[in-house]
């Protein structure tokens, strides 16, 4: 079973992540402007491409602990996964810069005095450094501060639930169960005494 | 008491043909025609959202907390019969029929500004009463300073009420003088049709000046009362959500900015377009908060 998923993910061109993800980008812009996302079109992008953002993070996250857990193997797609990610996210911070806040006091108000958007920009920025080096060149040259580097991600996925936990109004479950999810994928990185007796 | 307030926001009357008239076809119309001299009052005159608009974006946690949940969902809600109970200190406290309510209230249409504590707003072409008839109908007496509304809650109508987003039922609530404005209405209706269930059907509170939350749906129960009534959203989160939530573009929401609004129904490219004090109703209401400090009582 394992054996045969792993045969399938290795025949899955890693450009066919690139891909989807562009096509998916470009078909929810469509939709926003031909009445598909309802009313408000400019909210339900962001919502959109911030939840599906947080997804992908998630997914990448999860490489690891399935390899570690269950051999099931997606190495070969972290990167895509990773660069996908980062690439929804800057297209949901363009969308909440150039279509919903637009101008430049309230941006930089927005990104001083709202915590939510604080985290959602710090989340951002410490993208940047990952998004920059994933690439084989930057792989080979950084090496050991390269994986150092990369452990980032742990904090942008942190970052990011956070980021919708407090956009919520009132007690909801579904960004709470994002940032269980994250919370615990990280918590399968701990050398902890319980995990490693289950590996062996 | 009725007819004490004259509509402000649209030139022309709201016809039911505007219900079939999609508001980008209207817009179309409009920029083909930029020549017409109607044009610039179009533009100071914001016309109402388009019914489509109204009636597919809401916010009713009781039926789900997408805006497109309670559209979805609303059907399920049985609203005839429909009883509201009026108690407390009144002179003829009771359950009163929502036919016999209507039969002894006049219905106008009030055409108000609509702003959501969420920075996004609507031009609503409301029917109904004002709740001041109704009150006056059932005798306030003298000790009464506030109104406490409830809405209604039955768990087999209302898939939201399965999570507890907020403590159920919704209750809302005003001071005396707040339900006795004339600009406070009972709504029954949007653009002459009868008030969709996903708006509150049969009847709701609208208070144009203060945030949308305030403006309770399917009331099934109002009470007068000496004391500050309890309200959901304070309930939630003191800190956000005041008993007094009037809409104050000076005193910003702890999370967002309460500066600016996005006015639905404007598309992917619209812009952002400043909130006015009192949502523009400053002159008809500033009077009733005067030495009040706005911060404090937000």
């Amino acid at each position: 079973m394992v054996d045969r998923i792993n045969t399938s993910v290795r025949r899955v061109p890693s450009w066919l992540i690139y891909l989807a993800t562009v096509a998916y980008t470009v078909w929810l812009f469509y939709l926003g402007m031909t009445g598909g996302l309802g009313a408000e079109p400019i909210n339900a992008l962001e919502r959109e491409l911030g939840i599906t953002a947080l997804q992908l993070v998630t997914v990448g996250l999860a490489v690891t602990p399935l390899r570690k857990h269950f051999r099931i193997n997606l190495i070969k797609h972290r990167r895509a996964i990773g660069v996908s990610a980062f690439f929804v996210v800057l297209v949901h911070l363009l969308v909440w810069l150039f279509l919903d806040v637009q101008t430049l006091d309230r941006i930089w108000a927005d990104i001083l005095k709202r915590p939510y958007i604080t985290i959602g920009m710090t989340g951002f920025v410490l993208m940047l450094p990952l998004a920059v080096t994933s690439n084989n060149l930057s792989v080979r040259k950084l090496g050991l501060v390269w994986r150092k580097l990369h452990k980032l991600t742990y904090a942008v996925a942190i970052l990011g639930a956070v980021h919708y936990v407090m956009v919520a109004k009132g007690f909801q479950i579904v960004p709470l169960v994002y940032l269980a999810v994250i919370a615990g994928l990280l918590l399968l990185r701990l050398r902890l005494p319980v995990l490693r007796t289950r590996q062996a | 008491m009725a007819n004490r307030w004259t509509n402000d926001l649209s030139g022309r009357d709201v016809t039911p043909e505007h219900i079939y008239m999609n508001r980008r076809t209207l817009l179309a119309g409009l920029a083909a025609s930029a020549a017409l001299p109607g044009m610039a009052r179009g533009q100071s005159l914001p016309e109402p959202n388009s019914w489509d608009d109204i009636t597919s974006y809401n916010n009713y946690y009781e039926f789900g907390t997408g805006k497109g949940d309670p559209a979805r969902n609303a059907h399920r809600l049985t609203v005839s019969p429909w009883t509201v109970r009026i108690d407390g200190l009144v002179d003829k406290p009771g359950d009163y029929a929502f036919d016999d309510i209507m039969k002894n209230m006049t219905i106008e249409e009030r055409i108000y500004r609509f702003r959501c504590v969420e920075a996004w707003s609507m031009v609503v072409p409301w029917n109904g009463f004002e709740l001041a008839d109704l009150l006056d109908m059932v005798g306030v007496q003298g000790a009464a300073k506030y109104v406490a509304f409830e809405t209604v809650a039955r768990p087999e109508e209302m898939p939201g009420l399965r999570s507890r987003v907020l403590d159920w039922p919704y209750v809302e609530g005003l001071r005396l003088d707040e339900a006795m404005h004339p600009l406070t209405i009972m709504a029954t209706g949007i653009y002459g049709r009868d008030i969709p269930k996903q708006n509150g059907a049969p009847l709701r509170l609208v208070v144009p000046w203060k945030y949308g939350y305030k403006s309770i749906k399917s009331i099934v129960r109002i009470t007068l009362t000496d004391k500050e009534p309890p309200t959901s959203w304070n309930k939630s989160q003191p800190s956000e959500y005041g008993f007094y939530s009037n809409v104050n573009p000076t005193v910003d929401h702890p999370r967002w900015s309460q500066a600016s609004e996005r006015r639905i129904g404007g598309g992917l490219f619209s812009s952002r377009i400043d909130t006015l004090m009192f949502n523009g109703y400053e002159q008809e209401v500033a009077s009733l908060y005067k030495d009040m400090d706005l911060v404090k009582y937000h």
